[in-house]
C-alpha cells in the first residue's frame, strides 16, 4: 500500500504551501532540542535505550477500601444518601437481572446473554458521574450505564426476547441495546468498531457551537488489540475529539488473561505515547470511577481532548453463555473477587456504616427485584413477535423495489396458507 | 450530441492531448471536485476525510480547492488509517453530519470493510430504523494502469453485495456531478466507484448539467446509444469500452443498444428488461472478474423474469481475466474487455462471422 501512495506522491506533487508545524516553539534553540518534525527531543551522547521497566506503572486511583472505608476525607465525594442509595440499587438490579437472565438462556428461553458480574461499579460510577446528554458507545458488557439511564427491566427483557414490543424491533441478538432516547447507540458485535466510530461522534460534536456533550466509548483490554482500538486513539488525539475512551480491564479476553494479551503497563500505559491524558482507577471502587469521571468529562469539554480511561476490575462474569470459564481459572482465584473484592460488597460497606443499608433491606430488595424480572419474563416471553414484515423494515430509509415486492409477496402467501401459520403470534401489520 | 461523444471516444485513442470540442466540456475530476464543492457550500453538515484530501488537494486531486475554501474543520486530512477514518465518518455520520470518506484507491478500503458493511450498511436496521448513517464512500476503483494486482481491482461486486449500501459506479462528467450530489444527499450510505483512468478525461456538458440543481436518481441506467440488434450493458470504463465497440458493430450493420448501468445497486433492471425485449440479446461488459460479478447477476436477473423468454441466444459477459492483475503492459491489456472482445462476442452470440 505504500508503495503507491508514494509513488503517487512523486508523480502528482503539485506545488503547495509548507504546513505550519503547530507544535513548533519559537524559544527554541537552533539544535538542542532537535527540530526534527517527528519529535520534539533532546539530543543525548550514548545510545540509550529506553526500557520498559523504567517507565513507571500508572498507579491506580482509589478512594474507598475493602471494608467500605474513605481512606483520604478529601476524595469522598460527598454524594447523598439518595445518591448513594440509587448506585447501590442500580448495582444490585443489574446483578439480579444478569442471574435470572443468564439461567433463562441456560433453560433455552433466549438464544444469548452476558452478565456484568463484576464490573457493576464501572458501569455505575461512570454512568453517574456523567450527563444523561452524553452519548455512550458501548461494547455489549455496560448494561449497567442503561440501568442508571432509566432503561427499565421491561426493556430490557422485551430486547432479550426480541417481541413486538422490544424497541430494536426484534432486529439485535441479546444483550445488544441500543436507545436514541438513552443516547446509547445500539451495540455493535465486530470488537473495537465503535472505538473509531466514537471518535467521529465526537468530532461531530467538537463542531456544534458551545458543545457540552461529550462521548463514552467503552471496550475491554482484549478489544484494544484491535486495529481499530489504535485508529481510535491515534484519531482522537490528532483531531482533539472530546472523547472518554474507557477501557474495562477485566482481566479476561474469554480465556485470554491480560498477560496474554500485552506486555506493557495495561492499557492507561499506551495513553501517554498517543499524547493523550490518561487516568487509572480501581473499577471496583464505585466512589474512585465516579470522581475520576468527573474530572475526565470536565477535562474533556474544556479543553477538546480525549482520555484514555482505564478501570481495573475482574470479569467474575463468564464471558458469555457460549463460555465456560472453570475451563481456564481457578474457583478461589474467583472467589476472592465475588466476595471482598466485589463492587457491590464494598458500597455495602460503606451504606452500613453510613447508617443506610442493612441487611433486612437488602433481602427485600433483591426479592423485590426477582420478583419483577421472573414477572416480566413470562410477560415478556408471551408477548407477541412484531409484524413479520418487518423483517424488510429499515434496509434503506426508503424500501426498495425488489424489497417491497418480496414483502407483499410473503403478505399474499400468508394470506393465503394462514392454516400453516400460527399468526397470532406475531403482530398483524 | 452523441456522434460528437464517440468522435471524441475515438480520437482519444490516438491522442492523449484533449481538442476543444464544439460543446461545453468537463473532466470527470472537475465534475467530482464541484459536485463536492457545491454540496458542501449547501450543507453545513456535509465535510470531506481521507489521506491527503487537504492541503496536497487529494492524491487524485478530486478534493482541488476545497481545503483553502473550507478549512481544517470541513476537509480533514487523516492520519493512515482506512479502518480509522472510515469508523471517524460513520460514528459522525451517526451523529448528524454527512462525511464523504475518501478513500486513496478503493484498493485500500479492505482495510475498512468492517465499518463500510458491518456499521454503515447495517446500523440503520439494527437500530430499527433510529439512526441512520448518511455517508459517501468514494475513490478510484478498478484497474488504473500500470500499477498491477494489489492497485487493480473493481469492488462493484464485493460492496453490491451487501443490503444497506447503495453502490454508485458512474462513467462520464454527467454521471459523476449528477450522482455524486445525489449520494451525498442521499439518507443511506453509498460507495461511490470512480475510475482513475477517467478523471482527466472531458465529456461534453450542457447548462443542465453544470446547473448547481442538477441531481441524477440513483438506481437508473442511462441508455448511451439506442439499437436494435444487441444489448450491451456496462459500467464505468467499460462504457467507453462498449461504445468503442458499438462504433465498430456499426460499420458492419450491427446496431448495438449500450445502457451505462450507473447504479449497481439497486440495479436498474427494468431498463435492461425492456432493452432485450427489443433487441433479443445480451452482452454484459464489465472490467471485473467474471464469478459472482456484475454480469453474472444480470444473468440471473433476467433468468428469473418473464424477459429470459425473449432472448433469442445465451447471454455472454465479457469480464476481466480470471487472474490478479499483471503487471506487463501487454499482458495488462490482455487481461481487460477491449473493444474487440464485446464485438467478438456479440458476433458470436448473433451467430454472424464478419
Amino acid at each position: 500500500m505504500s508503495f503507491l501512495r508514494n509513488s503517487i506522491k512523486l508523480l502528482r506533487t503539485a506545488p503547495v504551501a509548507p504546513r505550519t508545524f503547530r507544535c513548533f516553539s519559537s524559544q527554541v534553540k537552533a539544535d538542542d532540542p532537535s527540530q526534527f518534525p517527528g519529535a520534539h527531543a533532546p539530543f543525548v551522547s550514548a545510545p540509550t535505550l529506553t526500557l520498559p521497566e523504567a517507565v513507571a506503572p500508572i498507579p491506580i486511583y482509589r478512594v474507598m477500601n475493602r471494608e467500605g472505608t474513605i481512606e483520604d476525607a478529601s476524595q469522598d465525594p460527598k454524594l447523598s444518601q439518595e445518591v448513594v442509595e440509587k448506585m447501590f440499587r442500580s448495582m444490585i438490579s443489574l446483578n439480579t437481572m444478569d442471574k435470572i437472565l443468564y439461567e433463562s438462556q441456560r433453560q433455552g428461553r433466549i438464544s444469548f446473554y452476558m452478565t456484568n458480574f463484576g464490573e457493576e461499579a464501572s458501569h455505575i460510577g461512570s454512568a453517574a458521574a456523567l450527563e444523561n446528554k452524553d452519548l455512550i458507545y458501548g461494547q455489549y458488557r455496560e448494561a449497567g450505564v442503561l440501568v442508571w439511564r432509566g432503561f427499565s427491566i421491561e426493556q430490557f427483557i422485551d430486547q432479550c426476547y426480541g417481541n413486538c414490543e422490544d424497541i430494536g424491533k426484534g432486529k439485535q441478538m441479546p444483550v445488544h441495546y441500543g436507545s436514541k432516547d438513552l443516547n446509547f447507540v445500539t451495540i455493535s458485535s465486530p470488537l473495537a468498531t465503535q472505538m473509531p466510530q466514537a471518535v467521529g461522534a465526537a468530532y461531530a460534536f467538537k463542531r456544534q457551537p458551545n458543545n457540552d456533550r461529550c462521548v463514552v466509548c467503552y471496550f475491554g483490554e482484549g478489544a484494544a488489540s484491535e486495529g481499530d482500538a489504535h485508529a481510535a486513539f491515534n484519531f482522537a488525539a490528532t483531531l482533539d475529539c472530546p472523547v472518554i475512551l474507557f477501557c474495562r480491564n477485566n482481566g479476561f479476553a474469554i480465556s485470554t488473561p491480560s498477560h496474554e494479551q500485552y506486555a506493557g503497563d495495561g492499557i492507561a500505559g499506551r495513553g501517554p505515547a498517543y499524547g493523550i491524558a490518561t487516568i487509572r482507577v480501581d473499577g471496583t471502587d464505585v466512589f474512585a470511577v465516579y470522581n475520576a469521571m468527573k474530572v475526565a468529562r470536565e477535562y474533556v469539554l474544556k479543553h477538546n481532548k480525549p482520555i484514555v480511561f482505564e478501570a481495573m476490575a475482574y470479569r467474575v462474569s463468564h464471558h458469555s453463555t457460549s463460555d465456560d470459564s472453570t475451563a481456564y481459572r481457578k474457583a478461589e482465584e474467583l472467589e476472592v473477587w465475588n466476595t471482598v473484592e466485589s463492587p457491590i460488597s464494598k458500597l455495602k460497606n460503606y451504606m452500613i456504616k453510613k447508617g443506610w443499608w442493612n441487611e433486612e433491606a437488602e433481602t427485600e430488595f433483591v426479592k423485590d427485584i426477582r420478583k419483577q424480572v421472573l414477572k416480566q419474563i413470562n410477560v415478556s416471553e408471551k408477548k407477541q413477535k412484531g409484524y413479520y414484515g418487518e423483517m424488510f423494515q429499515d434496509v434503506y430509509e426508503e424500501m426498495p423495489k425488489h424489497l417491497k415486492e418480496q414483502l407483499k409477496q410473503l403478505e399474499e402467501h400468508v394470506s393465503k396458507n394462514k392454516q400453516h401459520y400460527s399468526l397470532n403470534e406475531f403482530k398483524s401489520k | 450530441m452523441l456522434s460528437i461523444t464517440l468522435k471524441s471516444l475515438v480520437r482519444r485513442q490516438f491522442s492523449t492531448t484533449p481538442k476543444a470540442l464544439a460543446a461545453k466540456t468537463m473532466t470527470v475530476r472537475d465534475a467530482l471536485n464541484s459536485a463536492i464543492d457545491e454540496e458542501m457550500e449547501k450543507d453545513e453538515r456535509v465535510y470531506i476525510l481521507g489521506e491527503e484530501v487537504a492541503q496536497y488537494d487529494g492524491a487524485y486531486k478530486i478534493s482541488r480547492g476545497l481545503w483553502k475554501k473550507y478549512g481544517d474543520k470541513r476537509v480533514i486530512d487523516t492520519p493512515i488509517t482506512e479502518m480509522g477514518f472510515a469508523g471517524i465518518a460513520v460514528g459522525s455520520a451517526m451523529a448528524g453530519l454527512r462525511p464523504i470518506c475518501e478513500f486513496m484507491t478503493f484498493n485500500f478500503s479492505m482495510q475498512a470493510i468492517d465499518h463500510v458493511i458491518n456499521s454503515a450498511a447495517k446500523t440503520f436496521y439494527m437500530s430499527a430504523g433510529t439512526v441512520n448513517v448518511p455517508i459517501v464512500f468514494r475513490g478510484p476503483n478498478g484497474a488504473a494502469a500500470g500499477v498491477a494486482a494489489q492497485h487493480s481491482q473493481c469492488f462493484a461486486a464485493w460492496y453490491a453485495h451487501c443490503p444497506g449500501l447503495k453502490v454508485i459506479s458512474p462513467y462520464d462528467a454527467e454521471d459523476c456531478r449528477g450522482l455524486l450530489k445525489a449520494a451525498i444527499r442521499d439518507p443511506d450510505p453509498v460507495v461511490f466507484l470512480e475510475n482513475e483512468l477517467l478523471y482527466g478525461v472531458s465529456y461534453p456538458v450542457d447548462e443542465k448539467i453544470t446547473s448547481k440543481d442538477f441531481v441524477l436518481p440513483i438506481g437508473k441506467a442511462k441508455i448511451m446509444k439506442p439499437g436494435k440488434d444487441v444489448t450491451i450493458v456496462a459500467h464505468s470504463k467499460a462504457v467507453e469500452t462498449s461504445l468503442l465497440a458499438a462504433a465498430e458493430l456499426a460499420k458492419i450493420g450491427i446496431e448495438a443498444e449500450i445502457i451505462n448501468l450507473r447504479s449497481i445497486r439497486p440495479l436498474d433492471t427494468a431498463t435492461i428488461f425492456n432493452s432485450i425485449k427489443k433487441t433479443h440479446h445480451l452482452i454484459t461488459v464489465e472490467q471485473g472478474w467474471p464469478q459472482h460479478g456484475v454480469g453474472s447477476e444480470i444473468c440471473a436477473r433476467v433468468m428469473e423474469d418473464e424477459t429470459f423468454f425473449h432472448l433469442d441466444a445465451p447471454v455472454w459477459r465479457v469480464c476481466g481475466v480470471d487472474v490478479p492483475m499483471p503487471y506487463t503492459k501487454t499482458l495488462e491489456i490482455n487481461a481487460l474487455p477491449q473493444p474487440k472482445d464485446v464485438v467478438q462476442a456479440v458476433q458470436k452470440i448473433l451467430g454472424k462471422k464478419k
